[in-house]
């Protein structure tokens, strides 16, 4: 809402600054977006008098003119307009002036003649196209007759003005209106607001009733008030500049005196108005009613708009006419041959109305304020002062009475607050009459009980008030928030930590961010392909139902996807050698249900080497044991009670056959790692790249191990190395289980030391070498005996697994 | 030559004999020959058979001391080229220490989550449960139970994806607020949650749009709590995240959940409130929105608003981002860069 601060002051008596009002406004009532000063950077821009008006020689279309601007002698400016003309008082951009859009204009030649400025058209001056009127919109504007040569133009236009544009929340629908503006600074600044009259002439003879015939259909709820005043022998013409300039400072186009006064008294009432022509209606008729499924009308925008049953109408002759408080029909408009005027003045119900509009995609000045609630209270002296206002400004006359379809009783709402509870609430020590000075300033008559319990009648102009937490507010606000005092809650202490969920998760990012990945945020909403990528349990997706692009479509199942997102990202940007890490839900779908089964998972994937190549250190590209070493390093961190097992895996169609490894939990799947299969790596324009998912919230309720200290051995240990050449296919676990099976019971550890299948090493086998470890807690081991159990377990590996011990 | 005067002999040349010797091996051959079993100190001793028995203490003693000088000078002649070997070793060893170390990859949190962890802190410190609600709610509790009932206007402030008719993304972390009312025993004390999370609206992406965004959302609910509270906890916020040099201003807003509603300003920290682009001239900077728990929220919940009541309040991590470390485009935050990711060092 653009409130113009002359018009203003209309009301009220204000000398502030208008950025001084403006911060007020915002601290206490609504947020304020600016204040707007139309002539800020507009320099030398002054009245002129066209004293003489000729064809430029060389032009069809040029104008020498000599004009008068205040000075000695008369100005040459070559002009283009075609509507310029002797007599005429124009708008002069004088030489090295400043106009609209920071655009200087100096002395310059056209065609050959000298012209000493330029004419100005309003959009020159950088009013907004959809303001300008269109009568001038393709000439250069024609100021009054009594503007002074040489004064600077902008007061007679009304760019003096200072504008406050207030973004107004949905609960103070009151605020888009003038009066309700002056109401709410009469109460800030504790003034009585000089509210505007009316004075109504209503003819004596004609009855309004005679020739209108007006019918609510629709119910009481959608509708609770409508009337309609007849104004007839109306002249259309455009409006006086008074109340253009109100318009159009208040961001609305000037169409005509007609259209202009509904949207003046709309401004003013916040009651939105329409002007029927009268002469359209079928003898006379209005109907209000629903719209019926197939129906459409011609809005004044002139589409065609297929109506739905939701849809408000104004019908004539059951013929619809108008989108009930959204826009007019074409065929009823107010045009140039208009004489009688049928006007609408209603109340339509709010949620009728956003509907339509929401449906239509049309938002219009009447819609926004039906959606936000009007006063209703105010109808009918909208209704009278728009009509007055035509018949003044169209040299008409004003029917008798006002035909009515229908009529509510207005009943005024009290509410009721002690003045204790307003404390209670505040954490203040206000007295009672400050309470009570602040709902006077407010108008709100109020009586108070001996108990100080307020009963405060409620305006209709504050229809946003009707329980004790709103007047709470009008006290909180009007007292000046700034003047509460500052606490932190007191009462019953409460413990605040983390659950184990929580800590585990915050526990679960330092790790992999101590083992060098950095933490990304991805976007949890993918195209479905990328949504089912690297799922760890086959499952549907949830999909919107009507996304904004076909990108962003499908809920992720596995969080890798995003990461290679983020890596083919970098990877376009020459960074080589990324290592990031996800924690974050994803959505499994549940049988029957709509909502989907969210999942804390954490993922990482590494491309290119963790640590740059540096003067100490080559370069190292991740492979899969490196991978594979942060997440046996963070599980282990875990301290899980049943044993982590890798086991070779083909099921990820996404993945390395050959390179990946699902992870167990005990008998349970809980995650994978390996390489991203190298067609899946083009699909997502990737270098090579290691990735793990694991499902966060399976490690989180696994059993966690009982941890004991166990007594450190006083007694030495005793080493054993054995090396053997061993078929390709038998894995590294089914040689280490076979270890530990046969090991006897002080084998302590087996550590693999050299993995080889280079030369001299058999085509189809590979060398392997372990240290055994053993040690008795007990007491010192005698050589012999870990000979003895050695000699078991290579026994075991030469018979079981065929193995060449070397 | 009597004894004495042969020992006062051998000491002298055994003497220089250490001091000229400038190795080590030279140090011990002295230490050898000269006290070695078959050294000439032993000699001497044996010799002492032949004297008499006054004669032989004195030069016993005697003898004693010889050895004793001569080992203690070997001793420090063997320290001395010790050290100095030492000494060139180390000479020998010195490195350029400003050379690079041998680096450990070490990831860093995302910035978001900094900050998220930071006010989790600061509000767990408080006193304050943490509460993760589901990213897929319902529409009954992101919006119905909030006070927002169907074709309510100010749903029009949060465009939203729906999966089904009754099922949407979250467009608010409050959606878990209606869940942690419903669920709370008062008898324990009061409730004080905070609820960290992802939220998405329905809105093309640009560089101050993101179709996902997070969103912290805190409510105290008890016997009496009051808007000073409020104010002292918004207080609280803006001072742990952009320093207690900075003025807070609350003024009225609107949101369907809180009565009174408003929206908390912190000076613009980038020109100290004299206006500025990133402020838009104003001198102030939103930060967030509050208010006091709206009766017909906790009615709804069950609760009596005559007996409880309580504040909420929200604000936008990736605002707080934006706004502390001049981010100009919100799409940074997802699309990790790693050199937008590494800008960021502090610990989470």
């Amino acid at each position: 809402m653009k409130i113009s601060y002359a018009w203003l002051r209309d009301y009220l008596k204000l000398d502030l600054p208008a950025d001084e009002l403006a911060e007020k406004i915002e601290r206490t009532a609504v947020e304020v977006d600016g204040v707007i000063r139309p002539s800020e950077g507009l320099k030398k821009v002054v009245v002129g008098d066209v004293l003489e008006c000729v064809e430029h020689p060389d032009s069809d279309h040029l104008h020498i003119c000599q004009v008068d601007v205040g000075e000695e002698d008369p100005i040459q400016i070559v002009c283009g307009a075609p509507n310029v003309a002797a007599g005429e008082k124009v708008i002069v951009a004088l030489p090295n002036s400043w106009i609209g859009d920071h655009t200087k204009i100096k002395r310059s030649k056209m065609r050959g003649v000298v012209s000493n400025g330029m004419l100005c058209a309003l959009d020159e001056l950088g009013f907004d196209e959809k303001l300008v009127p269109k009568e001038v919109a393709d000439g250069i504007f024609i100021l009054p007759a009594d503007a002074k040569p040489g004064e600077p133009v902008f007061s007679y236009i009304g760019m003096d003005d200072e504008i406050i544009d207030m973004s107004v929340t949905p609960n103070r629908g009151d605020m888009l209106s003038m009066n309700g503006t002056a109401h709410e600074l009469a109460a800030i600044y504790d003034q009585t607001p000089t509210m505007p009259t009316v004075d109504l002439h209503e003819a004596t003879d004609d009855l309004a009733d005679d020739d209108l015939d007006v019918t609510v259909e629709a119910d009481e709820q959608a509708v609770p008030q409508y009337k309609m005043r007849l104004i007839k022998n109306v002249t259309v013409a455009p409006s006086p500049l008074w109340l253009q300039i109100r318009l159009w400072n208040a961001g609305m186009r000037p169409i005509n005196n007609v259209v202009d006064a509904t949207n003046y008294i709309l401004m003013q009432y916040g009651q939105p108005l329409h002007a029927f022509d009268y002469d359209s209606l079928t003898a006379g008729k209005v109907n209000v009613r629903f719209a019926k499924a197939g129906e459409t009308l011609t809005t004044l925008d002139g589409e065609e708009r297929d109506l739905l049953d939701s849809d408000l109408l104004i019908c004539s002759n059951d013929q619809p006419i108008c989108l009930a408080g959204t826009m007019g029909g074409l065929d009823s408009e107010v045009t140039d041959m208009t004489t009688s005027i049928a006007l609408e003045g209603a109340v339509f119900d709010a949620v009728k109305i956003r509907k339509t509009a929401h449906n239509h995609n049309l938002h219009s000045e009447a819609s926004m304020r039906y959606e936000r609630g009007i006063d209703h209270g105010a109808t009918q002296t909208a209704l009278d002062a728009a009509a007055a206002m035509i018949a003044e400004l169209g040299n008409g006359t004003v029917a008798n009475g006002t035909v009515i379809g229908r009529d509510e009783d207005v009943e005024p709402v009290t509410v009721k607050i002690t003045l204790s509870r307003i404390n209670h609430v505040l954490g203040t020590e206000l007295s009672a009459e400050t309470v009570a000075d602040i709902f006077r300033r407010l108008d709100f008559p109020t009586t108070v009980s001996t108990d100080n319990e307020y009963t405060v009648t409620i305006p209709s102009r504050r229809w946003d008030i009707h329980i004790p937490a709103d007047l709470i507010e009008e006290v909180a606000r009007l007292y000046g928030y700034d003047n509460l005092p500052s606490t932190l809650p007191t009462g019953q202490p409460t413990i605040g930590k983390l659950n184990e969920t929580q800590q585990i998760i915050r526990d679960s990012r330092k790790l992999m961010e101590s083992a060098g990945l950095t933490q990304a945020i991805s976007y949890s909403l993918t195209t479905e392909t990328k949504a089912r990528a690297f799922a760890l349990h086959a499952s549907d997706v949830t999909k919107l139902d009507f996304p904004m692009s076909s990108e962003r479509t499908t809920l992720r199942l596995s969080l890798i996807s995003g990461l290679l997102d983020d890596l083919a990202y970098n990877n376009a940007r020459k960074e080589h050698n990324v290592a990031l890490y996800e924690e974050g839900r994803v959505f499994f779908s549940q049988p029957e249900q709509v909502r989907p089964k969210e999942v804390e998972h954490i993922a990482g994937a590494i491309t290119g080497s963790m640590v740059e190549k540096t003067w100490g250190t080559a370069e190292n590209p991740v492979d899969f044991y490196q991978i594979k070493g942060i997440v046996e390093g963070y599980l282990k961190s875990l301290a899980l009670a049943e044993p982590v097992r890798y086991e070779a895996t083909t099921d990820h169609p996404e993945m390395h056959p050959g390179r990946t490894a699902n992870i167990y939990v005990g008998d349970d799947l809980v995650g994978f790692v390996g390489q991203v299969h190298p067609t899946t790596a083009k699909a997502y324009k990737i270098r090579e790249t290691y990735v793990f998912e694991l499902d966060l919230a399976a490690l989180i309720a696994a059993p966690k191990a009982h941890q004991q200290y166990q007594p450190i051995s006083k007694f030495p240990s005793i080493t054993r190395d054995v090396a053997m050449l061993i078929d390709d296919q038998v894995s590294n676990a089914a040689i280490v289980a076979l270890i530990n099976d046969k090991g006897g019971a002080h084998l302590q550890k087996v550590q693999l030391f050299d993995v080889y299948n280079g030369k001299n090493v058999p085509t189809g086998k590979k060398s392997l070498a372990y240290t055994l470890t053993y040690q008795d807690q007990n007491a010192t081991l005698v050589d012999d005996d870990v000979t003895k159990a050695f000699e078991k377990v290579l026994t075991a590996l030469t018979d079981d697994l065929g193995a060449e011990i070397r | 030559m009597s004894l004495q005067d042969r020992l006062t002999e051998l000491r002298d040349q055994g003497l220089a004999d250490i001091k000229s010797a400038d190795v080590l091996k030279k140090v011990n051959q002295v230490k050898v020959d000269l006290l070695g079993k078959k050294g000439p100190i032993t000699e001497v001793l044996r010799g002492m058979r032949d004297l008499t028995p006054e004669e032989r203490p004195k030069v016993g003693a005697y003898a004693n001391e010889v050895r004793d000088r001569l080992q203690g000078a070997i001793d420090e002649r063997r320290e001395e080229l010790e050290q100095a070997a030492v000494n060139k070793q180390l000479v020998a060893e010195k490195l350029d220490v400003t050379l690079p170390g041998r680096e450990v990859p070490q990831g860093q949190p995302h910035v978001i989550t900094q900050i998220i962890t930071e006010l989790e802190d600061l509000f767990i410190g408080m006193g304050y449960q943490i509460v993760d609600g589901d990213e897929v709610e319902e529409d009954y509790y992101n919006f119905e139970r909030l006070n927002l009932p169907k074709d309510h206007p100010a749903r029009d402030m949060q465009d939203t994806f729906y999966i089904t008719k009754d099922v949407l993304l979250r467009t608010q972390t409050s959606a878990d607020q209606p869940r942690s009312l419903e669920n709370h025993d008062f008898s324990k004390g009061p409730l004080k949650v905070l609820s960290p999370g992802r939220v998405y609206r329905r809105d093309t992406d640009d560089a101050t749009h993101s179709h996902q965004f997070h969103q912290i959302e805190g409510l105290v609910v008890d016997k009496h709590i009051t808007m000073a509270d409020l104010k002292g906890t918004l207080t609280l916020v803006a001072n742990e995240l952009f320093g207690d040099q900075f003025e807070v201003r609350l003024r009225p807003s609107y949101f369907p959940f809180t009565e009174p509603s408003v929206e908390a300003d912190v000076t613009c920290f980038n020109c100290n409130g004299k206006g500025c682009a990133i402020c838009k001239q104003t001198g102030w900077i939103e930060v967030l929105g509050a208010g006091m728990v709206h009766p017909h929220v906790l009615e709804m919940s069950g609760i009596d608003p005559e007996e409880y009541g309580g504040f909420a309040f929200g604000l936008g991590p990736d605002r707080f981002a934006m706004l502390k470390y001049g981010v100009d485009d919100i799409r940074n935050f997802y699309l990790n860069d790693v050199r937008f990711l590494s800008q960021f060092y502090k610990k989470g």
